[in-house]
């Protein structure tokens, strides 16, 4: 018996499955599934630009109204990947300006955007909403103004911690006074003044604003002009937080915040003056997000301000919280979903705060919702890590940095690797580790025996040998990005689990001991993996087999290697036992 | 889990730096203590380490302007009268200055010669030459960001042992041999680095006070 649903209502249908997993999966039934699927998906995602070709993408997939795009390795953020590795969102903007004119999202991650690609948005897309640009580089604020002048709907624009050339405030003026459709801004990132009164008016003009993330530049004396306009906020980042002893700011200022009845997020609190702290104490109970890591503000302060949130669940914080700070966020933040412990001075080896393992054993006792943790600290125990584990199975993503490479237990000077095993034998569901202090092969063996939903392993300073990259590769059934850096890594474990690497986003390894002939016997043996040889002193050419490589960056692409590589990138050509560029 | 893939237990291979890390099969540790873990006696980090820890670069910029800006409070007072309120505005400027003129904050542009890429450093992260230096040396003149280091009481870059010295360009476009002025007064004029062979450093600049007074020609003369 053959039947088949017409095409409307399987259209219909499909609208409602919205995981890209389960799209791909629907796309997999049958041909006219995989025909009619492909016409009416309108969210794309590229977790590594390139694992396929902006025209394979275009090609496929006609009709897309959103688009994110992931560029560079996530080492990127600590300046382990070198000026010019690539990452151009160029090519991708212009086939889509070609392919997409509906297109209304674009998000990118870690690229490098330029001037004239974002001129090219705002004059390419008539429907053009939402712009995010994270972590990424290369424009000025020439290109902003031409994206505020141009894109007459925009609703956001997010510019998260990209390196933008700053030229001038202006470009905030180029939003015409006919643009009211604005919900979202962020300009946290920039460093100079914007035109504070543009700045007032666009905010006015706006009803339906929702978050404004203000930079350093603005200053605490004006935000109360600018909150009297947006009383409707949900989320503020705030500028410069200190203006001397000014008791009509104060005043101004938390009759502002009193207005701001939807307000649930909070962050930015550059330069604070504990003494302007409190002027949000009417907000305290209604937010949930609380982001102070960038104010320098002592315990005593934090505590006051934590004490005051029984609602928060999302907390970042700078180590000056101390482990007092985080008792109190035991007690009082029933609700707490993530935490996140920043160092203020991460190149001491002994700073000035009382933050241990103590702080984070107390949240994980007291907070039951506790999922998500990044803390960065200068001791740690086993003892502390299954007590962790032992109260948190829940946790799905947990990044530990004990600041000394290398630091074992502080109390039995053992390796840390028991603990770390509690915490993959007990947190079933985790997915994101970080790995740090004193580890052995051990660890390794724990983590791929247990961890087997985990998408994301960092490792750094840790292991014996290839014994330990092969308990990972082979274990862990779930493993998507694999990033290592100075471990006694090799050969071995690489030749024995290529296969695995195919069903992996990528893997990174830097100062580890793989070897050049290596790297070439993986890349003829693997068609499907671009393998990537990064090294700096240029003498790639004179590469001996047994040559140990710098930096190497594996992952799996439909689009052959890369043509945009600095010279002192190679992909290894499979056809060919030499290399060229 | 069964596995006909057999390694040795043995320690890291071919990796020479790693060899001592047999130590560790013992899992005891007890040895490492002493070795890769003691905080080195000025209160840094026993090494360098280039990303390491792991704090986006973002995040550290933002760090320490506020350092800055902090530390300018410090020296200046804060009061509540207009005066010092002054002086704020001029600290802040001359962050907003630091940053317009390395780009981002504490970020400038390394090149090395006969290296065709060069790397950024941030600037920030020292608080010395010798800091800055061996973070160098670690960057360009080594092959991997080894953590185990000999013991350097002094880093060749500076005391001119090596085949290459550190140069910088100054806000004015002169290239000046890093080391010659206070490190705060570094800090406000250079632009960019550059580690140069020794032998291409000819006529390197002389000191800040005599460079006021000597002609442009005494200058560093590249050979380009």
């Amino acid at each position: 018996m053959v039947y088949s649903l017409p095409e409307e209502v399987l259209e219909h249908v499909f609208s409602f499955i919205t995981l890209d997993k389960d799209r791909n999966a629907v796309s997999l039934v049958c041909k006219s599934w995989y025909e009619i699927e492909r016409w009416c998906r309108r969210r794309i995602f590229v977790g590594n630009c390139y694992a396929v070709s902006p025209s394979i993408m275009t090609r496929r997939f006609p009709e897309v109204r959103s688009v994110e795009l992931k560029g560079k390795p996530h080492f990127a953020d600590f300046n382990l990947v070198p000026e010019g590795w690539g990452g151009f969102a160029c090519p991708w903007i212009s086939e889509m300006s070609r392919a997409y004119p509906w297109l209304e999202e674009i998000r990118l991650k870690r690229m490098v955007v330029t001037d004239e690609s974002l001129e090219l948005i705002s004059t390419s897309f008539k429907n053009f909403k939402v712009l995010v640009l994270s972590s990424c580089e290369g424009f000025s604020t020439d290109g902003l103004a031409a994206i505020a002048a141009n894109c007459r709907n925009l609703r956001k624009l997010d510019l998260r911690e990209s390196e933008v050339m700053d030229l001038s405030g202006h470009w905030l003026s180029h939003f015409p006074n006919t643009c009211t459709s604005l919900e979202s801004l962020n300009i946290a990132c920039l460093g100079s003044e914007v035109s504070f009164s543009a700045l007032e008016r666009l905010v006015g003009r706006s009803p339906n604003l929702k978050i404004l993330r203000l930079n350093r530049a603005v200053p605490l004396e004006k935000l109360s002009t600018l909150l009297c306009r947006a009383p409707q906020l949900v989320e503020l980042g705030t500028g410069a937080y200190s203006s001397g002893i000014r008791s009509d700011v104060y005043s101004s200022l938390s009759k502002a915040f009193l207005g701001c009845k939807e307000l649930k997020g909070l962050s930015g609190f550059w330069d604070v003056d504990p003494s302007y702290l409190l002027a949000f104490y009417s907000v305290c109970s209604r937010l949930t997000s609380l982001n102070l890591s960038y104010a320098t503000i002592r315990s005593p302060d934090i505590t006051k301000v934590i004490s005051q949130c029984p609602n928060l669940q999302r907390l970042w914080v700078l180590d000056h919280v101390e482990d007092s700070g985080l008792n109190a966020v035991a007690l009082s933040c029933k609700d707490l979903r993530e935490l996140r412990v920043f160092p203020s001075d991460p190149y001491i080896a002994d700073a000035n705060v009382t933050l241990t393992e103590q702080g984070l054993v107390s949240v994980s006792e007291g907070c039951p919702k506790l999922q998500s943790v990044l803390y960065f600290c200068r001791q740690m125990s086993n003892s502390a890590l299954i007590t962790i584990a032992r109260n948190r199975p829940n946790l799905i993503c947990f990044r530990l940095c004990v600041i000394e490479p290398r630091a074992p237990d502080y109390l039995t000077l053992e390796p840390l690797d028991v603990g770390f095993g509690a915490i993959v034998e007990h947190c079933k569901e985790l997915r994101r580790l970080s790995l740090s202090g004193l580890l052995t092969d051990r660890v390794f063996e724990y983590i791929g025996r247990h961890a087997k939903r985990l998408e994301m392993l960092s490792i750094a300073f840790a292991g014996n040998s290839d014994l330990g990259l092969h308990h990972v590769l082979s274990g862990c059934d779930g493993l998507r990005k694999l990033e290592i850096r100075d471990c006694p890594f090799g050969d071995k474990a690489l030749l024995a689990n290529v296969a695995k690497l195919e069903t992996m986003r990528s893997l990174w390894m830097s100062s580890c001991a793989v070897s050049y002939g290596a790297c070439k016997f993986l890349s003829q043996k693997m068609p499907m993996l671009n393998v990537e040889v990064i090294d700096e002193n240029g003498s790639l050419d004179s590469r001996f087999d047994s040559c140990p490589v710098e930096k190497l960056y594996i992952y799996r692409t439909v689009a052959g290697p890369r043509s945009d590589m600095p010279g002192y990138i190679r992909t290894i050509d499979r056809d060919r036992v030499n290399t060229i560029s | 889990m069964e596995t006909t893939f057999r390694l040795s237990g043995g320690g890291g291979g071919d990796g020479g730096d790693y060899g001592d890390d047999d130590e560790l099969e013992l899992g005891l540790g007890l040895s490492l203590t002493s070795a890769a873990y003691a905080p080195s006696s000025n209160g840094a980090l026993s090494s360098q380490v280039v990303g390491w820890p792991p704090v986006k670069t973002y995040r550290m910029n933002s760090l320490v302007n506020q350092a800055k800006f902090s530390k300018n409070e410090e020296e200046k007072g804060v009061g509540g009268n207009d005066g010092s309120k002054k002086k704020k505005k001029n600290s802040n400027k001359n962050d907003e200055k630091m940053v317009k003129e390395t780009g981002h904050s504490g970020f400038v542009k390394v090149n090395m010669d006969g290296l065709p890429i060069g790397r950024k450093v941030d600037l920030n992260a020292h608080d010395c030459y010798e800091t800055l230096a061996q973070a160098l040396e670690i960057m360009f003149l080594k092959a991997s960001s080894s953590i185990r280091r000999e013991k350097q009481q002094h880093s060749r870059l500076l005391d001119g042992s090596s085949e290459f010295v550190l140069t910088y360009e100054d806000k004015e476009g002169d290239w000046m041999l890093v080391g010659d002025v206070p490190w705060r007064m570094f800090l406000g004029t250079v632009k960019r680095l550059r580690i140069m062979k020794t032998s291409d450093a000819n006529g390197l600049a002389p000191r800040y006070q005599e460079k006021n007074q000597k002609p442009k020609s005494k200058q560093l003369e590249l050979r380009r």
